[in-house]
Parts: structure tokens; C-alpha cells; sequence
């Protein structure tokens, strides 16, 4: 053993299980990381999973924090090496003084350990095979076993996890059992056979309280059951494809008529993205709100009836999870790297409706709010979540319903209006708001149908190529997106604890790697306002916080600071102002990242003069 | 181009339909196409139909896609809803319009670039999931739009009007649609009217994907010698296996058929379709059969007419989505918010 002595801590490390993709570690890795929660001590764990469906290596990580940050912190204090492919780099992960978990049922030469970290080792394959005949059980209960040492050596209740296995096999008397029985294997193994506990230890906190534990993905499916979404049209693709899986399961569970078991609502599993958004608009079109879910490859083949839906005024929503791009990318890693494909889709001159959720709880809330905003505005609207939010649990704050809330439909002309003898242009704005009112098919026998097109047409949708009528139509679509400014979700702007020049913009998923990296940088002296950017088109307050600071830094996930270049663009505003803090490589942004990168600019700020680095 | 207003006056003597419309009613903005185009004989025959049927004219939504054929739906039904969508993608529209709204009638109109070439997978999906609508490709074996290239339905071995033969096979889309599983497969002439209108009205009352193949010659850009899609050349080679009268009432059927020549197939909602056999061994109910028979007249350069499929006990999208009766579109945040006591349960459930 070294010199190097053993990370410290209590409540606040980091764990992470390398597993191989398809042998059943995942529902092990979640009880545990549950167990953890159900202490009262905040989890953020994050899946790392290959392209693949068996045989390639995947990890779980876990971090374990008191604080609640929740965003990924970087760096293992413990691994639980299960899987020997990865086994150097893993082994090469871990922090000095970390730990190294390990299966020592076949003995592992020394030159293949580490000497500033603490070993240890678990015949787990042994304990198993003594144990288990059948293959299968062998590899499943191994995970569970590996579990019960865990338990002793993190001093994890092993009662909280007993009551976790319960719940999750209710009516499963002898599943029930037998996992209870392997996770005491593991266990007593430990306790007769190792120091318990390590220097990484669990204890009971009140930390959680109330929040919810929740995949953004299902929570984003739940909120367009909330917000009364009844057509879903998709085309497999990850990291969205558990949009839709959550969205059927969930209105298995709450749509369905009581008294005729008939489903009030329609999914479809389209033959790809031009068919799935095809569907969607058809939908909308005819008065459903509708929905699809997609990923960066689906968003690019349904460029062309984006177009339409901005042009015709058809509502619309795509929910964007974001995978690391460009083309096939990495599919299964994380980024923010749609925000100028989505808004400006299209070819033409378009412009849509972004809107950045930071957590499961916004996925919901503005899930459901796409729906009124689609309507309201007749137009396209992108829900841009992300992998990491999109297919991790994250500890949120509890989901919220008004139960008087009725939906905004927007303006649709009724049977009664054109009979009162309301004038019906369908692209005729008569209060100033650039949006018109629509009719839905089927509406009148006489009065206020017209014909849909993506060709240019005058205010009463009548085709023409007239190029002063087309231009007072794509004026007209600008002041509607004016309007969008007002109806979206505002930026949330929060000041630093002492007035400062300096400000950071940030969005989405970045959230709390963002807030940790505040306080760390607020301990090295170095203070800045923050403005958290919640859709597309900004409000005007974005442009008064850049305004209002010498340099604002634009914290994104992406190569191209492609939220910088949208504000630059839209606002006008000198790009030297605006400080791109970029990370890109598909692993979750961290609060170290963020911190290291504002800081150093700040050190450097601090001793040249300003001309010389805006020259 | 702009907008050409059509005249309102409408003489009093037009013969009304049981709704008291007359055919003035159904008609739509004047037709900007070539003159003499086919096209526009298919939408005679859709007017006509309708009228017949006595459907109300807003309750139905035309769906088409792009290219000269789908501009028609501009010209028939204008106090109905009409979307002329992108190119190939009218199935994918109709189908989302559809699951919004069970009780209207869905057209869709195509072309034959616009279904078998760009939308060849559209047509494809749409036809396997029984969407209940008629399906009308207004084929002329060209891109009338682009200015007559050819199209995936035109013959091998047929000439272009610059000269040019086509070296590839045609897609037959009614073979294909036989093979995916649609309910209801016809094929007409443009020039057919007889022949056409009651297979629009029989197509409009079934229940499933209803698909109509209309042979319909491009004046301006396939109507020479050489061509397969000619006037002159469908005419000639025009095998139609049988003709078709539609009777939606209760009434006996009382045409003056000669024994034995007539089949009656019962649908749905109750209409009768009377079939006049003109080929004593054509059954219209055999899938198989139909799709052997289509090979073997193909073969011999015929171009086979007529009802050549029909499914009675079909089902829909809806019947397999096992949707509520009420259109989705009608329900309200009462019917689709679960409300705040169920997410309560949900929050619980996720701690
Ligand atoms: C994506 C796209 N590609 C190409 C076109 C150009 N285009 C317009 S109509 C058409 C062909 C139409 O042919 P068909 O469907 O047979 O209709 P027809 O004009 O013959 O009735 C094409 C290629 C288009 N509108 N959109
Ligand atoms: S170009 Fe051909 S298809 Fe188009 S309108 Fe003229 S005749 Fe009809
Ligand atoms: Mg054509």
C-alpha cells in the first residue's frame, strides 16, 4: 500500500459500476442508487451505454452528494470493475486514494492494480456458482450479490434495500425472496471477510425531502398527457424512443375510457421521421394535438414539413432529445447541438419555437405547455431535451398539476362565429398579433373552409405569386414571432452575491453543473450573475443582461456555441461580448469543466488589460 | 396566376340530391390545368359521386400531395377542407388527419410520381394500416408538374414524347396494393366515366383503405404514339373485368340484369355494390387470384379495369387503435388530464 491515503468521506463520492451491456446490472445498479435516496441522501446517477444491445461495456455512475449537486462531477472514487474488457481504464479512472471493487474469483496478476489505491477483492463469481445452476440466475443474482457487499462495506441499510426489492416484486413472492437471499450473500460474505465499513460511507440524511426521482423522457410523455395530447406519431431512434414507450405506457394507465375501455388517444409507430411528423400535422391540422419524438437524424429528414408547419401555421410539436451529432455521431452520448438546426429548420426563411427544460420537472410542465403554444401560435414547436436528461433519473421537485387549468386552443373560428358573420381570412391577423384564426375541417356546410398549401396565398388563403402579398405574409409571420417572445417560458436570472461586470448564460441540462460551478467560483473570489435561458425566441431581457455586463459567458454543450451565435444573430449584439464555454464530447457537462474554464478566463482578465484581449 | 372567381349564380332548375344540393354545390375553383387534361375528368367524376352519394359537402377533407394532380383538390368540394401538402407525403397527412377526426371522409388525391416514386413508402404504410379513405392516384406514367419526365408507372419499353424508351420496369400500383392488404382495389380510365363514378361512390363507402387507380393521359406530355398512358392506347387495351352500380337505400335492386351476371356485395354502412360481371371467372373476393390475374393480362399488354378487390368484413386504424367513437379532436382537458390527485399517486410512486 502506498502512501496515499484513502479518500474521506461521507455522503459526497462518487461510484461507478463498469458493467457489460445486456448481463442484467441495470436494475442492481438502480436499487442501488434508490437505496441511497431512500436514506435521505441525493443521488445523480448517469447511464454511459454503447450503440449496442449486448456484448459492449456500459457503466452506471453514481454520485453519492449531501449538497445536491446533481450535475456529474468527474473522476471515480470507486469502481466496481465487472467488466475485464475495460478493465485498465477503469482501473487508470480511479482518483488516488479511491477505491477498486472487484471480482477475485480468478486470480488478477499484481502489475494489473494500482499501488495509490485501496483493492478489494469479492469472489463473486465463486459465491454465485456455489450457489446458482442455472446460467441465467448465475449472472442476474451475481449483480444483486455484488450489491449485498456494497451495502456492508458503504454501510447502506440493508433493510432499505430488502423494502426496495419488496415493492419492486409485490406480487412476485419467490423472485422476492431470492433476491433478498443473494443480497445477504453478498453481505455476510463482506462482513466475515472484510474491513466494513471503508472510508466512503452512507448516512441517514434529510436531504431529498419531497422530490422525485424521474427520467425526463417519461416525464416530457407524461406532461403531453397532461397536455392533452392525443395523436403520437414515431420512429425509433435513441435517446427519444422512451418518449414514446413512456407515452403509451402512461395513457395505458390514464386514458382509457373507464366504461368502454377505449383508448383516447392514438399512437402510431410511423415507417420513419417524414411519415411520423407527416402524422402530426395531419393531426393538428384537424384540430388534435399532437406530437412526435425524435432525435437529431429524425429532426434533419423532417426538415420540409417543418417548413410547412411554419408557412401553412400548422401547429406542431417535436420533442428533440438530443444525441451528439453530426450524422450518426455518437448516438448514445449526450450534447446541445441542435439548438441552430431546429431553430432556423427548414430551408426559406423560418424561425421556431425552442424551449429548454433543465430537469424532468420543466420536461413536464413544458411538455404540456407545447401544446397550448403550438396552438396558440399555429406553429412548430421544439421541446429541445437532451440524453442526459432525457434517459437519467434526476432528482426533481414534485410534479405539479392546476386542476382548473382549461387548454389554450388558440384561435379557432367556430360554426357560431361564421354565422354571427365574422369575417374568416385564415391568414388574416385582425388584432395585431400576426396570428389568424384557423377553422377546423368539417366546421361549416358553407363558410370558412379554405385550402391548405405550403405555396404563398393572400390573407383569405387564396393562391397567389404576388410578391407584395407574399411579403406582407412573411411580415406578418415575424410579428407573430414577436409574439412568441411574451407567451414562452422567461429566462430566470439569479445575481451573484456581489455586484459584478460579469454574467453567464446557460440552458437545459447544464443547470446544476452550472449552479455547483458558481460556488466554486464564488470561493476562488470570482462572481457572476447568471441567466438561465428557458426557450427561443429570447425574451428582452437576454439582451439587457448582456447589456447590463461587460462579458457575458455562454456555457453550452456543443462545438459551434451555437446558442451564443442565435443570440448574436437575433439580438444583434457584438460577439466579443459573448465568452463561448463549450464542451463537447459527449459526457455530461461538469461543474469542474465550467468552473476551470470561467475561472481561468477570469485569472487572465484580472492581469490583461481589457483592449488587449478584445483585440 | 391568380385566383379565378368562379360565378355563384345558380339556376333553379338544377336537379337537387336528397340533401337538396345540387351539383354547383360540389363543384370548386375553376381548374387551372391543361385543357383536356385527365385530370380534370376525375374531377368530374369525384363531383358527381358525391353528389349521387348525397355527402355533405364540408364534411369531407381532400389531402393531396404535389404535382398536377394534386392542385385538383382546389377544383371539386369548396366548401370542404383542403390540404395540399408536400410531395409523396399526402398518405402520412391523411392518415394524422384521420386519427383526429373518425367522422369525416377522407380523400386523399395523388399522382403517380407522387405515390409510386417520392411517396412509394407513404402509399405503402398507408395502405397496410387499413386508413379508412379513398385513395385516388390520377396516374399518367409522367411528372406532369415537371414536365414529363417519366414516372415509375410508366411501361417498360414505352416512348416519351422527346423519343426516349424507358429501359425500367413499372411499379403496378395495384398490384402492390393487393399485396399490402388493402380493402378495396380498382382500377379505372379517366375517360370512363361510367366506370369511374360508381367506383368513387363504392370506394367512398367502404370502411379500410380503398385504392383507385386512375389511368389518366397527360395531354401535354404523354398522349403520342409510343405512350402507354394514351387516350388512344387505354382505349384500345382496356379489359374491364366488371361494372358496378352503387345502391345506398334500403330498395330492392331492380336494374334489369340477365340472370346469373350480377353479384351483390354488401358493405358496412349497408350499401350494396352490384357487380355486372364481364369476365364470368373474375371473383372479386379472391386476393390471390386477382393478383394472378393482373400479371397474366399485364403481360398481354392489357390493361385490366374495373372493381378487382373488395373486403366487406374490413376493418380500420381505428377498429385495430381500438379508438373512443368520439373524435379525438372533440375531447377536452376533461377528458385528457388525468388531473392533480392522479399525479399526486405518480409523484408518490416515484420517491
Ligand atoms: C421534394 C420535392 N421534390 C421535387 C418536387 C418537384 N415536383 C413537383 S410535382 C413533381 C412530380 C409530380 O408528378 P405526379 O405526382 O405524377 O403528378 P402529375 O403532375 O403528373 O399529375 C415533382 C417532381 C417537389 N415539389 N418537391
Ligand atoms: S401537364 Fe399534363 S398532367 Fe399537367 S395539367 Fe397538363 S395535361 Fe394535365
Ligand atoms: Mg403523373
Amino acid at each position: 500500500m502506498s502512501v496515499q491515503s484513502p479518500i474521506s468521506s461521507v455522503n459526497d463520492f462518487v461510484i461507478r459500476f463498469a458493467n457489460v451491456n445486456g448481463s442484467g446490472s441495470a436494475s442492481a445498479n438502480e436499487l442501488f442508487a434508490r437505496s441511497i435516496l431512500r436514506m435521505g441522501v441525493p443521488v445523480s446517477p448517469r447511464n454511459i451505454f454503447p450503440s449496442n444491445i449486448q456484448g459492449l461495456p456500459t457503466w452506471y455512475e453514481v454520485r453519492v452528494t449531501e449538497d445536491g449537486h446533481l450535475g456529474a462531477r468527474g473522476g471515480v472514487d470507486m469502481m466496481v470493475a465487472m467488466n475485464p474488457q475495460t478493465w485498465d481504464r477503469d482501473v487508470a479512472s480511479i482518483e488516488p486514494g479511491g477505491y477498486l471493487f472487484y471480482d477475485s474469483t480468478k486470480p488478477i496478476p499484481a502489475s494489473k492494480f494500482r499501488e495509490d489505491i485501496t483493492v478489494i477483492g469479492v469472489p463473486l463469481t465463486a459465491i454465485t456458482n456455489s450457489t446458482y445452476t442455472d446460467p441465467r440466475q448465475r449472472q442476474l443474482f451475481k449483480n444483486i450479490i455484488y450489491l449485498g457487499a456494497l451495502s456492508a462495506l458503504l454501510e447502506i441499510d440493508p433493510k432499505v434495500i430488502e423494502q426496495l426489492i419488496g415493492e419492486q416484486y409485490k406480487t412476485k413472492e419467490k423472485l422476492l425472496a431470492s433476491n433478498v437471499h443473494a443480497l445477504h450473500l453478498g453481505r455476510d460474505w463482506a462482513l466475515q471477510n472484510l474491513k466494513c465499513p471503508i472510508t466512503l460511507t452512507v448516512k441517514k440524511s434529510e436531504k431529498v425531502g419531497d422530490r422525485i426521482f424521474m427520467e425526463g423522457n417519461s416525464a416530457a410523455a407524461l406532461g403531453a398527457v397532461y397536455g392533452g395530447a392525443t395523436v403520437c406519431a414515431w420512429y425509433p431512434i435513441t435517446p427519444s424512443s422512451s418518449v414514446a414507450d413512456a407515452f403509451t405506457a402512461h395513457c395505458k394507465k390514464l386514458r382509457h375510457d373507464p366504461e368502454t375501455g377505449k383508448a383516447k388517444y392514438a399512437i402510431v409507430q410511423g415507417e420513419d421521421e417524414l411519415a411520423s411528423i407527416g402524422i402530426v400535422i395531419g393531426a393538428s391540422w384537424n384540430g388534435a394535438r399532437a406530437f412526435t419524438a425524435t432525435s437529431g437524424p429524425g429532426v434533419s429528414l423532417m426538415q420540409e414539413f417543418i417548413g410547412l408547419s411554419y408557412f401553412a401555421e400548422i401547429p406542431a410539436v417535436i420533442m428533440n432529445v438530443q444525441r451528439a451529432g453530426p450524422s450518426t455521431g455518437m448516438p448514445t452520448r449526450t450534447q446541445q447541438c441542435d439548438v441552430i438546426a431546429c431553430a432556423y429548420a427548414s430551408h426559406g426563411d423560418t424561425k421556431h419555437v425552442l424551449l429548454f427544460p433543465e430537469d424532468p420537472a420543466e420536461a413536464f410542465e413544458f411538455a404540456a405547455q407545447s401544446f397550448d403554444l403550438a396552438e396558440r401560435l399555429q406553429t412548430m414547436i421544439f421541446l429541445m431535451l437532451d440524453l442526459d436528461i432525457g434517459m437519467n433519473h434526476r432528482l426533481c421537485r414534485p410534479l405539479k398539476w392546476d386542476e382548473s387549468r382549461e387548454y389554450d386552443r388558440g384561435k379557432v373560428m367556430t360554426a357560431e362565429m361564421l354565422d354571427d358573420g365574422r369575417d374568416f381570412g385564415r391568414y388574416l391577423d385582425v388584432d395585431g398579433d400576426g396570428i389568424p384564426f384557423r377553422t377546423y375541417p368539417g366546421t361549416h356546410p358553407s363558410k370558412g373552409s379554405f385550402f391548405t398549401r405550403g405555396t404563398s396565398r393572400d390573407r383569405y388563403a387564396r393562391y397567389s405569386e404576388d410578391g407584395a402579398v407574399y411579403a406582407d405574409n412573411m411580415q406578418r409571420l415575424l410579428r407573430k414571432f414577436e409574439t412568441a417572445q411574451d407567451l414562452v417560458p422567461r429566462p430566470l436570472q439569479a445575481n451573484a452575491q456581489k455586484p459584478t461586470k460579469y454574467g453567464v448564460i446557460y440552458y437545459g441540462s447544464t443547470s446544476p453543473a452550472m449552479d455547483e460551478a458558481i460556488e466554486i467560483l464564488e470561493k476562488r473570489g470570482h462572481h457572476l450573475d447568471r441567466l438561465r435561458i428557458r426557450a427561443f425566441p429570447f425574451h428582452s431581457s437576454v439582451a439587457s443582461f448582456v447589456a447590463d455586463h461587460d462579458f457575458v459567458y455562454v456555457v453550452e454543450q456543443n462545438r459551434d456555441a451555437q446558442l451564443r451565435s442565435l443570440i448574436v444573430n437575433e439580438n444583434g449584439i457584438d460577439p466579443v461580448r459573448l465568452v463561448p464555454i463549450l464542451h463537447y464530447d459527449g459526457t455530461p457537462i461538469t461543474a469542474r469543466f465550467i468552473a476551470g474554464a470561467i475561472g481561468d478566463h477570469q485569472d487572465q482578465l484580472k492581469v490583461t488589460p481589457l483592449k488587449k484581449v478584445k483585440s | 396566376m391568380t385566383y379565378i372567381a368562379k360565378p355563384k349564380f345558380q339556376h333553379p332548375g338544377l336537379p337537387k340530391n336528397d340533401l337538396g344540393y345540387t351539383r354547383r354545390d360540389y363543384e370548386g375553383k375553376i381548374s387551372t390545368l391543361c385543357a383536356g387534361c385527365g385530370h380534370d375528368s376525375i374531377t368530374a367524376s369525384i363531383i358527381e359521386a358525391c353528389f349521387h352519394l348525397s355527402i355533405e359537402p364540408h364534411r369531407v377533407a381532400k389531402i393531396s400531395g404535389i404535382g398536377c394532380s394534386s392542385k385538383t383538390p382546389d377544383y371539386f368540394l369548396g366548401n370542404s377542407h383542403g390540404f395540399n401538402s408536400v410531395h409523396g407525403r399526402m398518405p402520412s397527412v391523411l392518415t394524422g388527419a384521420n386519427l383526429a377526426n373518425r367522422d369525416l371522409i377522407y380523400l386523399g388525391v395523388s399522382g403517380d410520381g407522387d405515390s409510386a416514386s417520392i411517396g412509394f413508402g407513404q402509399f405503402a404504410h398507408s395502405i397496410r394500416r387499413g386508413v379508412n379513405m379513398t385513395y385516388i392516384v390520377e396516374n399518367n406514367g409522367v411528372y406532369g408538374l415537371t414536365k414529363g419526365q417519366f414516372s415509375a408507372t410508366a411501361d417498360r419499353g414505352s416512348k416519351s414524347k422527346k423519343g426516349v424508351t424507358n429501359a425500367d420496369s413499372a411499379i403496378d400500383l395495384v398490384a402492390i396494393a393487393l399485396q399490402l392488404g388493402a380493402t378495396f382495389v380498382a382500377r379505372s380510365f379517366s375517360g370512363d366515366k361510367t366506370q369511374l363514378v360508381p367506383m368513387i361512390e363504392a370506394a367512398i363507402k367502404h370502411k379500410g383503405a380503398a385504392f383507385i387507380d386512375v389511368i389518366s393521359p397527360c395531354i401535354a406530355f404523354n398522349n403520342h404514339a409510343g405512350s402507354t398512358k394514351s387516350f388512344d392506347y387505354v382505349r384500345e387495351h382496356n379489359d374491364a373485368v366488371n361494372r358496378l352500380d352503387v345502391i345506398t337505400g334500403r330498395e330492392p335492386i331492380t336494374v334489369d340484369y340477365a340472370p346469373g351476371t350480377v353479384q351483390v356485395v354488401e358493405q358496412h354502412d349497408g350499401t350494396r355494390l352490384a357487380l355486372r360481371k364481364l369476365d364470368a371467372d373474375y371473383d372479386v373476393h379472391d386476393r390471390l387470384a386477382a393478383m394472378t390475374f393482373l400479371q397474366k393480362h399485364a403481360a398481354k399488354g392489357q390493361v385490366v379495369t374495373g372493381l378487382l378487390y373488395v373486403d366487406a368484413e374490413s376493418e380500420d386504424l381505428h377498429d385495430r387503435l381500438n379508438t373512443v367513437d368520439a373524435p379525438l379532436n372533440t375531447l377536452a382537458a376533461k377528458d385528457l388530464s388525468p388531473g392533480s390527485a392522479a399525479l399526486d399517486k405518480i409523484n408518490a410512486s416515484l420517491r
